[in-house]
């Protein structure tokens, strides 16, 4: 359970900063910045919530479930241009994809580094 | 009947509804491989909401209460990141190139489908930020004077097509390597797409973690010159 409460106060502290300091980034995402920045300094140690964070991130996708599921409301509207929208977010999911992942290919060294990181 | 109704707002029916589905979802991913664990746990729920007609705002009341562990899970991804960061720190900079390449091909890419298609100003606008974490894209759809509901909704779509597709996609293109599948996934398809990850390889989750939090801030800095040329551009 501690490491539950460990990730909560990090989620918390990552809203406090986003809320006081508007940084551009939401609270959950900074809360993980925070954390991992933590766990570099050794001010967290990775035996108290390596636990608990696993079974979140097993299960990541479900905690999406709900929000893919509003989607329901905007049926009639994504009907309307539902071409272009399907066009749209295939190529443009494919292109942000492939052009990130040649990049990083490129930049570390191709074939040698495939495989391990 | 009206009790069956009163039922459906109770909190518990969209938490046990939604849980269900996904115990499902996971078996058949288990026995079909192919069968993307989030859409068919997704798929199921809607045809349910559907065919049962009960209104998205109660399933909703117990869908907020699964959606708030969305929070403490992003915070997670320290765990993975950490890992990774120990092997993979001179590799940080090819990362952080490989985000802002694709995230700028992204919106460059996204514009000519909608100018293609002769789509409107406002389409447009809306489609734009879609590949980042759905709250920054939400808040850039704001600033830009999107639909910012549309483009949360886009948003979400991206990260499960990128889900159910990215990985295949790169190994397609031969792109096999921890670093460029993580890059790509969490660039492309923000938490939706890690979540995937999350389940298949903690050096990828990590990585992938890491890229969706860069692409995130690419995209907010980008945001400020978009919207200044944006309003000339479309004029």
């Amino acid at each position: 359970m501690a490491g539950i409460a460990i990730l909560l106060l990090y989620n918390l502290l990552g809203l406090a900063l986003h809320e006081l300091l508007h940084v551009p980034l939401p609270g959950n995402v900074l809360g993980m910045l925070l954390l991992t920045l933590s766990l570099l300094l050794g001010w967290v140690k990775l035996k108290w919530l390596e636990e608990s964070a696993q079974f979140l991130l097993k299960h990541m996708m479900l905690f999406f479930a709900p929000t893919i599921v509003g989607v329901i409301a905007y049926f009639s509207e994504i009907g309307r241009h539902w071409m272009l929208i399907a066009v749209n977010l295939s190529v443009s999911m494919a292109s942000v994809l492939l052009v990130t992942g040649w990049t990083v290919r490129k930049l570390t060294g191709g074939e040698e580094e495939v495989e391990r990181v | 009947m009206s009790e069956l109704r009163e039922l459906a707002g109770e909190p518990v029916f969209g938490v046990a509804l939604t849980i269900g589905a996904y115990a499902l979802a996971l078996r058949l991913n288990r026995r079909r491989k192919w069968m993307h664990p989030l859409f068919a746990c997704t798929g199921m729920l809607i045809m349910l909401l559907l065919v049962a007609d009960i209104p998205y705002e109660d399933y909703s009341k117990g869908g907020e209460i699964v959606s708030f562990f969305l929070g403490p899970t992003t915070v997670a991804l320290a765990v993975p990141l950490y890992k990774s960061l120990l092997t993979m720190r001179k590799h940080l900079k090819a990362i952080a190139v490989g985000v802002a390449a694709g995230s700028i091909a992204g919106l460059c890419v996204s514009s000519l489908v909608v100018l293609a298609f002769g789509g409107s100003k406002e389409l447009l606008i809306t489609l734009l930020p879609k590949s980042v974490t759905t709250p920054i894209a939400i808040e850039l759809s704001k600033q830009l004077a999107g639909n910012a509901p549309l483009t949360g909704v886009f948003t979400v779509l991206t990260g499960l097509l990128g889900s159910m597709f990215g990985p295949a996609l790169l190994r397609l293109f031969g792109l096999r390597s921890d670093l460029a599948i993580g890059a790509a996934v969490g660039t492309a398809a923000h938490g939706i797409g890690t979540g995937r990850l999350a389940r298949e390889s903690e050096a990828q989750a990590g990585i992938s973690g890491f890229a969706m939090s860069l692409s995130g801030l690419v995209m907010s800095l980008l945001g400020i010159p978009l919207a200044i040329w944006l309003p000339i551009w479309l004029r």
